[in-house]
């Protein structure tokens, strides 16, 4: 029989497929941080249960980390102990961790590619929704609830119910000013944050293969906002390229039966797929989100919409409330939005790809009066390789701030946020409300948008500059 | 967990889409290191005006819905994070039903490991619910999990689908890891095999 990839990965990893239970499959890697691991450790240690295989986890601390002042000890209380937790449930467990201090630290969907940690094929789970990232690798990738931690931890398995299969399809080539993030945005506008639940993405057609792995990142990063368990891109020429020789990556021969491993795992020609979605990468412009779901997206060139323009009920009351949260009014053109503050991060966009276009488009440029900019690395090796080409300098040149790598402002846990009524041009991946601080107002974009937006003080069609 | 129990409660009405974790627990209560008391801060920003006070507005500060343990919700409710903050917050404010006709993936599975029914209902059946709570604020539902049924007095009642093995969990109150714990031999042998076919996996 014909199959697709997950369907691969998912065979090859039932443990135990009885009637009348949800099958249980293996888990290979297990990622952590600080914000939702330690009631599963807590639960552990109640039962009298032990990690069955430690070195199955990489443990990171990035949510409520400061980006500044590392040296100094962690004003919030709260933040220092959940810190202080993580780093006594590695010790006790022995885990690897990258602590704050750690030259290796950094957001957890950053730093795990960076040492190699997940490989094609894997069955790899974090109690994350944005584990979805590692689906760029050929993994099968998905965020789980602090409960499935806790049995991770125990079993090394996981009950679960076997996905539908979508096939999203990108077909031509991208314009040179959208970028992976478009794409990702582009697809969520057209199938809504609900339109994949249920089902695994696979991403296929020549604007996937042509992205680098650090797009492929940002792409299936953001399957959890269309809805989807996991989005998946086939491993290729790229993916062995960019794992040969990292830390964890297979060594002498076993890389070469590692290889012909991932080699028989793309979908094979003719498997059918439950559902299939298929876009032009032509017709995407540079999106904007105006909204609080992340399908309140449009292109750069268009207006906010109107609530009479939704055909549904539900989604012209969303639209209502929407632009109320917002303070935006029907018809506004985007490029008339002004904006209050920039964020150029997260397991979305801080990669060094990330910066170096950024940084293109901030070049010899001044961040607009009023206007704060902030460029957080996503993990401590981002930001050392920006330095080491300079990045650093063309940011600070232009009047933005050079942070320490963490979540920061995606999600605003660690101090770093908006403040009510304030604006947002954001590289991460959720605009809903209050993410970014009580009251604060986001709008997801691409690196580039982000960085020419931070000199104009209000969105631009970077494809006009 | 305790095991769920045939119930009559009061069924209290949020009748919005796309509520997501974030709103169900804002970001600021997830730094607590222990799994209980995050029902205080359900719905946390919508629930309190900016000095404390309850806002009149937010629907489930209505005193009819006071002691609700059914919340029935527009669709795709619990997106988002994976935060299992959420259900816990919703269970320590004491529901243990939900009734819409999506939910979000991982909110969903999260529901049934602290003890929380969540019923999918078709669109219709939803509206004839709300219109029914709309109609009599305060009005109360019976929730039967073994014969999988909803009466109301309204006569919207209805029998819904659930997996028997989630089912059976909620009734009996088993935990997961103990269910799972009892195929150790089985992971057992797959690791086993694990270890011959991906060595470096294990180096
Ligand atoms: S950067 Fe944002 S989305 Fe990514 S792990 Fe951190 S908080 Fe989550």
């Amino acid at each position: 029989m014909k199959k697709t990839m997950y369907e691969k990965i998912w065979d090859s990893h039932l443990v135990v497929d009885v009637e009348g239970q949800a099958p249980l499959i293996y888990v290979d890697r297990h990622l952590m941080h600080e914000v939702t691991s330690p009631q599963a450790f807590e639960g552990l240690k109640l039962s009298g249960r032990k990690v069955r295989n430690p070195h199955s986890i990489l443990a990171t601390m990035d949510h409520c980390v400061p980006t500044k002042n590392r040296d100094l000890p962690i004003a919030d209380p709260i933040a220092k102990k959940q810190i202080e937790v993580m780093a006594d449930n590695c010790r006790e467990n022995g885990l690897n961790l990258y602590d704050m201090k750690n030259p290796n630290n950094g957001v957890i969907h950053v730093v795990v590619p960076e040492h190699g940690f997940v490989h094609p094929g894997m069955v790899v789970v974090c109690g994350d929704s944005h584990t979805a990232t590692h689906g760029a690798f050929g993994a099968l990738a998905f965020g789980i609830g602090t409960s499935e931690v806790e049995h991770v931890m125990a079993t090394q398995t996981l009950p679960q119910k076997k996905s539908k299969t979508m096939l999203v399809q990108v077909n031509g080539t991208l314009s040179k000013y959208s970028s992976a993030k478009d794409i990702a945005l582009a697809i969520i506008g057209k199938i809504g944050t609900a339109g994949g639940t249920g089902y695994v993405i696979e991403y296929a057609g020549t604007a996937i293969n042509d992205l680098t792995m650090e797009g492929r990142m940002t792409l299936c990063n953001m399957a959890i906002e269309a809805g989807a368990r996991a989005g998946l891109v086939a491993p290729d020429a790229k993916t062995y390229e960019y794992l040969k020789g990292r830390e964890f990556a297979p060594k002498g021969d076993d890389w070469e039966r590692a290889l012909a491993y991932w080699q028989s795992l793309p979908s094979d020609e003719g498997a059918e797929f439950d559902a299939i979605i298929t876009l032009e990468a032509a017709d995407i412009a540079p999106q904007v989100s105006w909204g609080t779901s992340p399908e309140q997206v449009i292109g750069v060139d268009a207006c906010v919409p109107a609530p009479e323009s939704f055909d549904n009920e539900g989604k012209r009351k969303a639209c209502e409330s929407a632009l109320a949260y917002m303070g935006l009014t029907a018809n506004t053109k985007i490029t008339d939005i002004a904006i209050d503050l920039v964020f150029i991060g997260s397991c979305t966009n801080g990669r060094i790809e990330d910066f170096r276009i950024a940084a293109e488009v901030a070049k010899g440029t001044k961040v607009a009066p009023g206007v704060t900019a902030i460029a957080v690395p996503g993990s401590y090796h981002v930001k050392q390789q920006a330095e080491q080409e300079g990045l650093d300098k063309i940011f600070i040149e232009a009047g933005w701030e050079w942070r320490d790598p963490g979540c920061s402002m995606c999600l605003a846990m660690n101090g770093d946020e908006l403040s009510k009524g304030q604006r947002s041009a954001s590289t991460s991946n959720r605009n809903f409300e209050g993410r970014q601080g009580k009251g604060g107002r986001t709008h997801l974009v691409s690196p580039a948008m982000a960085a020419a937006a931070a000199s104009a003080g209000h969105f631009v069609d970077i494809r006009k500059l | 967990m305790q095991p769920y129990t045939k119930h009559e409660s009061i069924a209290a009405l949020m009748n919005r889409s796309n509520v997501d974790t974030d709103q169900i627990i804002p970001k600021q209560f997830l730094k607590k290191v222990e799994r209980s008391g995050f029902g205080i801060h359900l719905f946390h920003d919508w629930r309190f005006n900016d000095d404390g006070s309850d806002n009149a507005e937010f629907e489930l500060n209505k005193p009819a819905f006071k002691d609700a343990k059914i919340l029935v919700a527009g669709d795709n409710f619990g997106c988002g994070s994976s935060r299992e903050h959420a259900p816990w917050a919703i269970a320590d404010y004491g529901f243990n039903t939900i009734i819409s006709t999506s939910y979000a993936d991982i909110f969903y599975n999260n529901c049934f490991k602290n003890g929380i029914l969540a019923i999918y209902v078709e669109q219709p059946q939803l509206d004839a619910l709300m219109a029914e709570i709309a109609a009599n604020e305060g009005v109360k539902f019976t929730v039967d999990l073994a014969n999988r049924t909803v009466t109301t007095p309204g006569g919207n009642g209805f029998t819904f689908d659930i997996d028997p093995f989630r089912q059976g969990n909620l009734l009996s109150g088993l935990d997961d890891i103990g269910l799972t714990l009892k195929h150790v031999d089985k992971i057992d042998q797959y690791e086993a095999q694990h270890k011959l076919t991906y060595p470096w996996l294990w180096a």
